[in-house]
């Protein structure tokens, strides 16, 4: 059991049919598929970051994996359960996030969401003090617990929603979008939050983003779906060894000059003195690359900068 | 029964949230109460002008108006919430449900509970009580059994007609319209004895819809009265059948789409 991957699919597909224009009055049905054959397996314990363009199918394979959508076709388990047959009890095992949707009461104290969500999800009572404790202290809610949560600002809020999510004590989180509209500081609030329930209670944990700084904190494993396709399913490292070819030397110069000339490299970018050169590692290596500058010019200071997931993942969409 | 109490602590949660908005409170349940007695008002004019409708007196027809109106305050107040599921859907806060270990359609209804409803049942109860003392009814412990089961049983059918006709969003999106028109059109149907409607809408009140048996077959054998459609008497006791087999179909349609929920956006 405990080997078994926590998340198990194969060949999973949905396709919806949907009514076109076809005239001006006549509409056609036609099949548009969302998710395209997906075989997916994720250890317990394990953090995945889940990353595509809009409408690639992220969300629609979420909604199977918790049952709101049926499959069209394939097979889900999810910590042993059929997820479309078993939603009712799957819901005491997974934890869900939507960034953009709230599932706390919006006219009541956040205090009062969590205790309703305790009889929805029938925690002992002694649990869901010790867990309110727990998430309150580790989130920074304490103060927060008697406001509405119509009074709360988003990141606030978002915190609210994380503990809400949590405080049955889920083996499983899912988080569509968890950042989304957070500033940099609850962002990485609850960032470090997530990074500590995973190391402490081996919560898996399954994030879709557009900001690719949550995966490059959080995980370790990266899958990259477009046209309802998995087009990538590697380490970060992987991706970034694989893709990440191009490193960029960045030079300050005694003086304002031309462009270098470099065997190996083209400078990219020129700033006063400051000089941005684009090189393959596998052309060249750093040492390399700056004793054939220093050859040429001074050089007061320098850095290397290695490609940002965020330039491999555009590249990989531009593909 | 522990869905019971999950759904007493969600009423309770949402009853909370509206008392933050007082006056739109008393304001919505002035106004329901002067719809009720708007309807009540239609019929009392028309009894100001005709001794009987159908061949039913006033007190009769206020005895079919307290029987029909009485269930579908009572389902109103309980379970028409069902129909936000189409503006749930298109919002796509429909999934937030689905995510719960209760069933959805009581997670729904529990969260879209509005106390202000009372009014409806209010109002037709009063009518009721005064029917009973009035109307000519042979009084047995069969008729105060009959009275009890009808009841509950028409809470039943309107509330499966409700679960049935919202059920439709789930395809179509939009159905709210659709879903009044059997509702709110159901209950002013059954307000009236169905001898003043044409054969086929008998057909279709007593065999598709079956509002019918909430209140007209009931009442006709309450009162001593010939049924319509040449039926016997003791179709009265039919009704708490029909309601066991109209909640059941409810829940299949019900089940049927949620599994065709299709989860609009992202």
């Amino acid at each position: 059991m405990a080997d078994e991957p926590i998340i198990d699919v194969a060949g999973l597909a949905k396709t919806f049919s949907v009514l076109r224009k076809a005239g001006r009055v006549r509409r056609r049905r036609e099949d548009v598929v969302a998710v395209a054959g997906i075989d997916l397996q994720i250890e317990r314990g394990a953090m995945v970051g889940y990353i595509g363009p809009n409408g690639a199918g992220k969300s629609t394979t979420i909604k199977m994996l918790t049952g709101i959508l049926v499959p069209s076709s394939g097979r889900v388990r999810v910590d042993g359960l059929e997820p479309s047959r078993d939603r009712a009890e799957l819901a005491k095992r997974i934890g869900v996030v939507f960034g953009q949707r709230s599932q706390l009461w919006w006219d009541l104290p956040l205090r009062d969401s969590f205790d309703l969500l305790r009889h929805v999800y029938r925690v002992p009572a002694a649990r869901h003090a010790a867990n309110l404790a727990r998430y309150a202290e580790g989130l920074d809610l304490g103060p927060l617990l008697d406001v509405p949560v119509r009074q709360l600002s988003l990141g606030q809020r978002m915190r609210g929603e994380l503990t809400a999510a949590l405080l049955h004590d889920p083996p499983i989180l899912l988080l569509d979008e968890p950042t989304i509209g957070l500033d940099v500081v609850s962002k990485e609030a609850v960032r470090e939050f997530l990074v500590g329930l995973n190391e402490e209670q081996g919560t898996t944990v399954l994030l879709t983003t557009h900001d690719l700084t949550d995966v490059e904190r959080l995980c370790e494993r990266l899958l990259i779906i477009d046209h309802g396709t998995l087009i990538e399913d590697s380490t970060v490292a992987g991706i970034t060894a694989r893709y990440g070819t191009e490193r960029t030397l960045v030079v300050d110069l005694a003086e304002p000059g031309p462009p270098l000339q470099v065997n190996g490299a083209r400078v990219t970018r020129v700033e006063g003195p400051r000089q941005w050169l684009r090189f393959r590692r596998d052309d060249v290596s750093a040492a390399e690359l700056l004793t054939r500058v220093t050859a040429q010019v001074d050089v007061r200071d320098l850095s290397v900068e290695e490609p940002d997931i965020e330039t491999i993942v555009r590249a990989i969409y531009a593909r | 029964m522990a869905s019971l109490g999950v759904w007493r602590h969600l009423v309770g949660a949402r009853i909370r949230a509206d008392w933050q908005y007082r006056t739109s409170f008393f304001l919505f349940l002035l106004s329901q109460t002067a719809v009720a007695c708007m309807d009540l008002a239609v019929v009392a004019s028309i009894f100001s002008q005709v001794d009987s409708l159908a061949g039913w007196s006033g007190a009769e027809v206020a005895l079919l108006f307290g029987l029909s109106g009485v269930p579908f305050g009572l389902a109103d107040l309980t379970i028409s919430q069902v129909e936000s599921a189409s503006r749930h859907i298109k919002a796509g806060t429909f999934d937030l449900f689905l995510l719960r270990p209760v069933p959805a359609l009581l997670h729904l209804s529990a969260s879209e509970f509005a106390l202000r409803r009372a009014g409806r049942v209010l109002q037709p109860a009063v009518v009721l009580v005064i029917a009973l003392v009035v109307a000519p009814i042979d009084w047995s412990v069969e008729t105060v059994a009959l009275l009890l089961v009808t009841l509950v049983s028409g809470t039943l059918i309107f509330g499966s007609v409700w679960v049935v006709t919202s059920s439709i969003a789930f395809w179509t999106v939009e159905s709210q319209e659709v879903a009044n028109a059997f509702t709110y059109g159901g209950s002013l149907a059954t307000s009236y004895p169905i001898d003043l409607f044409a054969t086929w809408m008998r057909r279709l009140l007593t065999f598709l819809v079956p509002l019918a048996f909430v209140a007209y077959f009931p009442a006709a054998r309450m009162l001593g009265r010939d049924q319509p459609l040449g039926l016997p008497s003791s179709v009265a006791w039919a009704t708490p059948f029909v309601a066991i087999a109209s909640v059941l179909a409810a829940r299949a349609v019900w089940a049927l789409a949620v599994r065709h929920h299709r989860s609009t956006g992202s």
